[in-house]
C-alpha cells in the first residue's frame, strides 16, 4: 500500500445505521470490481447514521462511477469525496514486536522517535501503538521489519479535509475524528 | 386495530392497491397464505418460483405498474433469483415477498433458511430483512416506493415466520423516510437548452431511444419532438413499440442483431440523443468504434449511466419525460424566434434522403421462396402478425426467435413488446405471457418461443390452464438451442456441440395437451395462416403451436460480438455489406 504515488481516493460515506448496510458497500465494490485499499467504520455523533472512510483504488475505476454507483444504495445519506491533496489522513496501527534484551533499547528509540506508545510488555517482546499518516506507519512498519514482527493489526485510514485557512471556516465531516475504530481491511 | 404480521403484510399490499399475486406457499410463509383467503387480491398458484417472478415481470412491463409475487423461504427463494436479476437488468419493477424461518433461528442452518437478503443484494434495488411485525406496513410502503420511483427496479422484502405470526396495531404510514433515496425528477435546464442547441446545428441527428422512454410514460413526448424536428428514431430491443414502427421516422432495432438503416444511421450520425437507454454492449459493439463521429446529448433518470460506457457531451441526469416536454418547450421558444426564412425547408432533407437509400439497398430480408418449401421461422412471425391487431401483446424467449420477433413484427403501441432484454433468460416467455394476459385480458397475447426455452417453463402452462388464462405459443422449432448453433456455425468452424434438441422430443402437441392446452402442429407454410387462425379463435384455453421451422436460418444482420458496428454482415442475398 503506496501512499506515495496518489492512485488511492478517498471517500467519506455517511450511511444510515442500519443491519447489513456495511455488507452492501462492501457487495457493490465486489460486484462492480472496484478495488478497495481500506475501509473504516464507526457510529457518528447522530446514532442513526454511521460514517464509513473508504480508500478507494482509482486504477481500478473511474471514481465518478465509484460515487454514482455508491450513491444509489438507499442506505447511503452522502457522499463527500475527499482529494488526498486536501485531507488530513490519519490511521492507527498495534504491533508486537520481538524485542529481546539486545534489541529492546534500540526498539524503543524508534518508538519514541515516531511517537508512539508502548502498550504491552512481556520478557521478549513489545506490544507497540502508533498513529499516524498511513506513510509514517509505513515507515515505522519497514524500520522495525528487520526486528521481527510477531503481530500487526491496522485500522485502515480516516480522514477530514483540511481547515481553509483563507476563509477561517471549519468544514466539518462530522464524526469521523471522533470514531472508535472498528474495521479494517487491508 | 389488532393484526398479525402476515394480517397487516396482506392489508399492506391491499392499500397499495396490488390486484393479483403470483406464488407458491410452504413452511417459512404459510402464515402468511393464510389471511389470502379473506384478501381482494387474485392469487395465481405457479408451478415454480421463477414462473412467479417471471410473470410479475410480464404484468409489470404491460401495465407499468409493479409485479408482486410470493414464495417461501430457502428453495422458493433461490428459484425466483433469476426473476430479481432479470427485472434489476431490465429496470422492472417486482415486489417479492420471501418467508424466512424465525428470527431465532436465522443463522442456525436452519430447515429451508438461505441468507435471501445476502443472496439477492446485487440483484435487488433494494432489499429488507424484516425483524418487527410492527415494522411491516412502513417497509411495505417503502418497498413499493423504490420499486416504482427512479429507475424502476425489483425490491425483495424477507419475512421471518415468527414476525408474521406475531401481533401488531395496524397503521398506514403517511410519510416515507429514505433520508438516502432521492431520485432526480427534471433535469437541469442549462443543459436542456444546451441540449436544444446541439439539436438546432446538427445535420445527421439520431434518437436512439431505450427502455427509459417506455418506463417514463414518454411516448407522447417523443413522438411530439420527432414531429418537430424529423429526426429519426431507433428503438432498442426494451424500447420497441416506444417509437412507432409505422412511422416514416422510425428506423427500427439497432445493434446485433439490428437492421443495417438503424445501426448505420447510428454509425455515421453527428449527434447522437439517447434517451433512456444505457449504450449496452449488445448496441455499441466496439465502444471505440461506436457513432465515432457523434457527439451525445444523454438523458436518463440514473445519474450512474451517464457517462458509464460513453462520455456525453450533455450529460442530463433526469426522468425522460420530464426532460423531454421541457426540452420540446425550449425548442418551440426558439423555432418562434428564428427569422421565417430558416424555417420552411427541412433542414434534414439530405440525412433523410441517405437513410431512404440505406433503407431501400438494405432491407429486413429472408427466403421468401425458400427452394425446398421449408418453413421460415421470420415468415411465422409475419403470419402471426397479420393476424392481429396493434394492441396485441407479443412476448418472446430468447435466441434467434425473440431476435426474428423484434424485427418482423410492427410495434405501433407501447407496451406492447415483452421480453427479456439485459439478462436474456431462456424460459421467460411462457410465464411472462400468462403475466401479460392476467395484466390485460382484453388484449391477445402471443408469445413467440424457442424449443429450447419452452422446455425450460412450459410447465407454468398449466397454470395458466388452471387459471383460465388463454396466452397463445407459437414455438419456433428448429431442434436446436438455434442461437448458439448460429454462433458454433459462424465462429466455431461449424463444430456443433451440445446444441441439437431434436424436433420431436418431446411431442409439443401431446405435451400441451396433457398441460390443458389446444396443441397444433404445423410442418408446411401453406398450413401457417390457416392453423393461426383457429388458435386466435380459441378463447377459453391456451395454445401451442409446434411451427417446425427451417433448421439452418440465420438472424441477419448481425455484428459480431466486440466487433464495430461498420463491420455489420447483411443477409449474403444483400452481397457485401458497407455503404
Ligand atoms: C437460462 C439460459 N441458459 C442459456 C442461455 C444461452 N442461450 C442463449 S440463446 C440459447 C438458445 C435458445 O434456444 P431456443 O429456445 O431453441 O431458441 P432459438 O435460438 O433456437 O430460436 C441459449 C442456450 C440463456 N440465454 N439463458
Ligand atoms: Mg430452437
Amino acid at each position: 500500500m503506496g501512499s506515495a504515488t496518489i492512485r488511492h481516493h478517498l471517500l467519506s460515506v455517511l450511511v444510515e445505521n442500519k443491519a447489513g448496510v456495511l455488507a452492501r458497500v462492501a457487495n457493490l465494490f465486489s460486484r462492480r470490481g472496484y478495488n478497495i485499499f481500506s475501509l473504516a467504520v464507526a457510529p457518528t455523533d447522530d446514532e442513526r447514521f454511521s460514517r464509513i472512510t473508504i480508500c478507494v483504488d482509482v486504477e481500478s475505476a473511474p471514481l465518478e462511477q465509484v460515487v454514482k454507483q455508491l450513491d444509489k444504495l438507499v442506505n447511503v445519506v452522502e457522499i463527500t469525496e475527499l482529494d488526498p491533496t486536501e485531507a488530513i489522513e490519519a490511521e492507527l496501527m498495534l504491533i508486537t514486536l520481538e524485542a529481546d534484551r539486545e534489541s529492546r533499547s534500540q526498539v524503543i528509540q524508534l518508538v519514541d522517535v515516531f511517537d508512539g506508545r508502548i502498550v504491552d510488555v512481556s520478557p521478549d517482546s513489545l506490544t507497540i501503538m502508533l498513529a499516524g499518516t498511513p506513510s509514517d506507519l509505513d515507515h515505522f512498519e519497514d524500520l522495525v521489519g528487520p526486528y521481527g514482527i510477531a503481530g500487526l493489526q491496522r485500522t485502515g485510514r480516516v480522514a477530514l479535509h483540511k481547515l481553509d485557512r483563507s476563509r477561517g471556516r471549519l468544514h466539518t465531516v462530522s464524526g469521523i475524528a471522533a470514531s472508535s475504530g472498528k474495521a479494517s481491511i487491508k | 386495530m389488532q393484526l398479525t404480521g402476515a394480517q397487516a403484510l396482506i392489508k399492506s399490499l391491499e392499500t397499495e392497491g396490488v390486484e393479483v399475486i403470483f406464488g407458491l406457499p410452504g413452511g417459512a410463509i404459510l402464515p402468511v397464505y393464510d389471511p389470502i383467503l379473506d384478501s381482494s387480491i387474485r392469487h395465481i398458484l405457479v408451478r415454480h418460483e421463477q414462473g412467479a417472478g417471471h410473470a410479475a415481470e410480464g404484468y409489470a412491463q404491460v401495465t407499468g405498474r409493479p409485479g408482486v409475487a410470493m414464495v417461501t423461504s430457502g428453495p422458493g427463494a433461490t428459484n425466483i433469483v433469476t426473476p430479481l436479476c432479470n427485472a434489476y437488468m431490465d429496470s422492472t419493477p417486482l415486489v417479492v415477498i420471501t418467508g424466512q424461518v424465525a428470527t431465532g433461528s436465522i443463522g442456525t442452518d436452519a430447515f429451508q433458511e438461505c441468507d435471501t437478503t445476502g443472496i439477492t443484494m446485487s440483484a435487488t434495488k433494494h432489499n429488507w430483512l424484516v425483524s418487527s411485525a410492527d415494522d411491516i406496513p412502513r417497509v411495505i410502503r417503502e418497498a413499493f416506493h423504490v420499486a416504482t420511483t427512479g429507475r424502476p427496479g425489483p425490491v425483495l422484502v424477507d419475512l421471518p415466520k415468527d414476525v408474521s405470526n406475531s401481533m401488531m396495531e395496524w397503521y398506514w404510514p403517511s410519510e416515507i423516510d429514505l433520508p438516502g433515496y432521492r431520485p432526480p425528477a427534471g433535469g437541469d435546464s442549462a443543459s436542456i437548452r444546451e441540449a436544444a442547441r446541439l439539436i438546432s446545428e446538427a445535420s445527421r441527428p439520431v434518437i436512439y431511444a431505450g427502455g427509459g422512454v417506455l418506463k417514463s410514460r414518454a411516448t407522447a413526448a417523443l413522438a411530439k419532438l420527432v414531429e418537430m424536428t424529423g429526426i429519426p428514431v431507433v428503438t432498442t430491443l426494451m424500447a420497441r413499440g416506444s417509437f412507432p414502427d409505422n412511422h416514416p421516422r422510425c428506423l427500427g432495432m439497432p445493434g446485433m442483431h439490428g437492421n443495417y438503416t438503424a445501426v448505420t444511421a447510428i454509425q455515421r450520425s453527428d449527434l447522437l440523443i439517447a434517451i433512456g437507454s444505457r449504450f449496452d454492449d449488445r448496441v455499441t459493439g466496439k465502444v471505440a468504434a461506436f457513432a465515432p463521429d457523434a457527439k451525445v446529448i444523454h438523458i436518463d433518470i440514473d445519474p450512474a449511466e451517464l457517462g458509464k460506457v460513453r462520455r456525453a457531451e450533455v450529460p442530463i441526469a433526469g426522468d425522460c419525460r420530464l426532460v423531454l416536454e421541457e426540452l420540446i418547450t425550449v425548442l418551440e421558444e426558439t423555432a418562434r424566434q428564428a427569422s421565417p426564412a430558416s424555417r420552411g425547408d427541412n433542414p434534414l432533407a439530405q440525412w433523410h434522403a441517405e437513410i431512404a437509400r440505406w433503407q431501400a439497398r438494405y432491407p429486413l430480408t429472408y427466403d421468401r421462396q425458400p427452394p425446398d418449401g421449408v418453413l421460415k421461422p421470420q415468415y411465422v412471425v409475419e403470419c402471426i402478425r397479420d393476424s392481429v391487431d396493434d394492441d396485441t401483446i407479443l412476448v418472446a424467449g430468447v435466441g434467434q426467435h425473440q431476435m426474428w420477433a423484434s424485427q418482423y413484427w410492427r410495434f405501433n403501441k407501447p407496451n406492447t413488446w415483452v421480453n427479456s432484454g439485459g439478462l436474456g433468460t431462456m424460459g421467460f416467455a411462457v410465464p411472462a405471457a400468462i403475466g401479460a394476459k392476467v395484466a390485460k385480458p382484453e388484449a391477445t397475447v402471443w408469445a413467440i418461443d424457442g424449443d429450447g426455452c419452452f422446455q425450460m417453463t412450459a410447465q407454468e402452462l398449466i397454470t395458466a390452464s388452471a387459471e383460465g388464462i388463454p396466452v397463445k405459443i407459437a414455438i419456433l422449432n428448429n431442434a436446436y438451442l438455434g442461437m448458439v448453433r448460429q454462433w458454433q456455425e459462424m465462429f466455431y468452424a461449424e463444430r456443433y456441440s451440445e446444441v441439437y434438441l431434436s424436433p420431436d422430443l418431446p411431442d409439443y402437441v401431446r405435451w400441451a395437451e396433457a398441460m390443458g392446452c389446444v396443441g397444433f402442429r404445423v410442418e408446411a407454410p401453406e398450413e401457417v395462416s390457416s392453423v393461426i387462425e383457429k388458435a386466435n379463435e380459441i378463447d377459453d384455453r391456451p395454445v401451442v403451436i409446434d411451427f417446425r421451422t427451417d433448421v439452418f436460418e440465420k438472424v441477419y444482420p448481425m455484428v459480431p460480438a466486440g466487433a464495430s458496428n461498420d463491420d455489420i454482415i447483411v443477409d449474403p442475398a444483400h452481397g457485401e455489406g458497407g455503404a
